[in-house]
């Protein structure tokens, strides 16, 4: 460590008019090293935190004075479009007070993109309250969740009618959806990384090309060959075969890039202990991907329950219980909500959104599965 | 008991001449063939089921432009009765929604992502991030009636206000009077405008997820380095974090409008059909391929349910070229080698 030493002679002063380093000859005592506590690095001195409060009240008071007295502009949306602006204009012209130009953009991005968060969550938490506060009227009675719609006028009270048919339908379809397209998907993808060559890269390019299919193509797919051409009537095993030509590539597409990612070392360390590539599979890579698979396929069931249009072209919409795919029309709840709220019946649309509580509540629910399954373990190995 | 090999010194030096890999005989059991067989075979039958889809969707192309020739593309008429079919207006509708979604998602999702990989605290990402993921599970009919219900009779009001003081702007202008006494607000609603808010719901967790997943790669060494020379927050992001996710920008937006071209139903709901040429976003009326395939699905003819086909593979060839070129666009990037767009 060099040191810049006062000079100590007169005589020194005047051979080295120019200050010299010297090599200290001895360490620094240990007093001096106190290297001090750790700095915080991401504080916000008191300073910022007024200029942050005063801009935005100001910005507030300015806002309320400018919409509500001097423009005749009114509702919620100029009110905080005019506050958020302001409170900008704000932010800029007090830290342009203390610092220069880099703080300025620095502060006031910072806001914007605090700004566009809020706006985000805003967005996505009006969604879902809206949709179960215009549910609310029809949710509480027990019935909702017990009868079907058979019978049931479009005026009558919310003591009658409900929408288990639609709730049972939507399970059949997906169920028959899923037994068709996990083992078909989790195969593929298997065959597309575990075997590889020519044939699996064709297989691979086909399917990542088919996940840009659009659901309603896929459901105007499944109409024209199905329902017109070989005449299978309109049906939940008809609705069931659309989501499943949606769903396919999907699941394949996401199989496989989790099945990617198991390390390569675990595959070569059980082939080279002796066993066989189908063993490698089953024992050490499918256990592997398992949060990873289960994911995978949660997720793409829950784009599958709540698709419309492959099931408003395919399985027509019925008002009682059907149980059985194969035999005529068959509601399911995202085609339910779609049909009554185009009726523009007021207790019919109250009634859809009950039926979109429900349809979001099992898709939330599905979410917080698949998270919950994705989750690493804890105290295993 | 045998008598144990002796070691023996070699007394010349090894050939070098046989410097060649062995052959390897690989000797499959008979679970292993089975095993392969049926893979592969799994793996032939999706390839058929997805192959056969697009195969179907363009020979029904073909025929539709022998009957209605190249002006299906362009026409702006659809006119079952008159036997007349175009996808014209309906192509500009599509991107018009498209291209609106566009607007509104491609900044949020960008300040949506630098707030979860840059300023929200270490603890609190794995929400936001979930949050986004749950974002994107919520079910397109789910948005469609937020769009309808909650934002139409507010955004309407945007769409006049926006007519009445930026009316010069040829996007905003609306074949109407804005300054009447008592101003329609009909003529504002069902718009594309308010269809392409909803479908920006829609697509910005999925772009805001491909940004977040890239800009959080970006290497510690150069955002220290950035912050270690006296950059600002800001100043560190424009000058690191940024250029180097572009891919992941310019990819993640474009798979969001591989969404936004091919929803329905969100679409459908809030629109009212049109087959006018227009871009007039914020006046009544418009329409998309797949609102096109949804409507008149249940009363078109043989022919007719073709050409509809056929404005379905429009749309998915559209829809595949964007996709693609997302996912070279991420690869290529010097920061998607990891991303998975």
């Amino acid at each position: 460590m060099t040191v810049v030493d006062a000079p100590q002679t007169q005589q020194d002063v005047q051979l080295h008019a120019v200050p010299r380093t010297f090599v200290r000859s001895e360490p620094p005592a240990a007093e001096d090293l106190d290297p001090g506590s750790r700095r915080v690095l991401k504080a916000v001195t008191a300073e910022q935190s007024f200029v942050q409060t005063g801009a935005w009240l100001a910005s507030l008071a300015l806002t309320w004075l400018i919409v509500t007295r001097l423009l005749p502009w009114s509702g919620v949306i100029a009110f905080v479009l005019t506050f958020f602006v302001l409170g900008l204009v704000m932010i800029a012209v007090m830290t342009a007070l203390i610092g220069g130009w880099p703080e300025v953009v620095d502060r006031v991005m910072s806001a914007v993109v605090h700004g566009a968060v809020i706006l985000m969550g805003v967005a996505l938490a009006s969604t879902i309250i809206f949709v179960f506060v215009r549910g609310w009227d029809a949710l509480p009675h027990l019935n909702f969740f017990t009868q079907d719609m058979e019978g049931v006028g479009p005026r009558d009270a919310f003591d009658r009618g409900g929408v288990l048919h639609a709730i049972i339908g939507s399970l059949i379809q997906v169920g028959i959806a899923i037994v068709i397209t996990v083992p078909l998907g989790i195969g593929t993808a298997v065959y597309m990384t575990e075997i590889g060559g020519r044939f699996a890269r064709i297989v691979r390019t086909v399917v990542e090309a088919m996940t840009a299919l659009p659901s309603i193509v896929a459901g105007l797919f499944i109409y024209t060959v199905a329902i017109v051409a070989l005449g299978v009537p309109s049906s939940g095993l008809a609705a069931a075969l659309a989501l499943s030509v949606m769903m396919l590539p999907i699941i394949a597409r996401a199989s496989d890039v989790v099945l990617r990612v198991v390390p390569g070392n675990l595959r070569e360390a059980s082939l080279a202990l002796g066993a066989s590539r189908w063993s490698t599979v089953w024992n050490v890579v499918l256990p592997t991907a398992r949060p990873g698979l289960a994911t995978a396929v949660i997720l793409g069931v829950a784009r599958g329950v709540g698709e419309t249009s492959p099931v408003l072209l395919t399985s027509g919409a019925a008002s009682f219980t059907v149980l059985n795919p194969t035999d005529g029309v068959m509601n399911s709840l995202p085609l339910y909500i779609f049909s009554t709220v185009r009726s523009g019946e007021p207790l019919l649309i109250s009634r859809a959104f009950a039926a979109a509580s429900v349809l979001l509540a099992l898709v939330l629910l599905l979410f917080v599965v698949a998270r919950l399954v994705a989750r690493p373990k804890k105290g295993i190995r | 008991m045998s008598t144990p090999s002796a070691t023996v010194l070699r007394t010349e030096p090894p050939r070098l001449d046989a410097d060649e890999p062995r052959d390897l005989e690989i000797v499959q059991s008979g679970a292993d063939r089975i095993f392969t067989v049926t893979t592969r075979a799994i793996a032939a039958t999706v390839l058929v089921i997805t192959g056969g889809i697009g195969i179907f969707l363009a020979s029904s192309f073909i025929p539709t432009i022998k009957t209605y020739g190249w002006g299906f593309l362009t026409g702006s008429t659809w006119e079952p009765e008159k036997d007349v079919l175009g996808i014209g207006s309906v192509l500009v509708g599509t991107f018009t929604v498209a291209f609106i979604a566009l607007v509104i998602a491609f900044p949020l999702s960008v300040l949506g992502a630098l707030y979860i990989a840059e300023y929200a605290p270490p603890r609190l990402r794995a929400t936001l991030t979930s949050l986004v993921d749950l974002m994107a599970a919520v079910p397109s009919i789910i948005y469609g009636l937020w769009g309808f219900f909650l934002l139409q009779p507010h955004a309407s009001g945007v769409a006049h206000w926006l007519h009445q003081h930026l009316g010069w702007f040829p996007l905003f202008h609306v074949g109407t009077d804005p300054d009447k006494a008592s101003p329609q607000i009909y003529n504002y609603t069902a718009s594309a405008f308010i269809a392409g808010i909803a479908v920006a719901m829609m697509v910005i967790p999925m772009a805001c997820a491909v940004m977040r997943q890239v800009f959080a790669q970006t290497p510690p060494g150069e955002r220290e380095a950035a912050l270690a020379l006296g950059s600002t927050h800001w100043g560190m992001i424009r000058s690191v974090v940024l250029p180097f996710g572009r891919g992941g920008i310019i990819g993640g937006t474009m798979l969001g409008l591989g969404r936004a071209l091919g929803e329905t139903i969100a679409v459908y709901l809030i629109i009212s059909p049109s087959f006018d040429l227009k871009l007039r976003p914020l006046e009544i009326g418009t329409n998309t391929v797949s609102a096109l395939i949804a409507g008149r699905f249940s009363e078109a003819s043989d022919q007719q349910l073709k050409a509809l086909l056929a404005a379905g593979f429009v749309l998915f060839i559209i829809t595949l070229v964007i996709n693609t070129a997302a996912a070279m666009v991420v690869a290529r990037s010097r920061s998607g080698a990891g991303a998975d767009a």
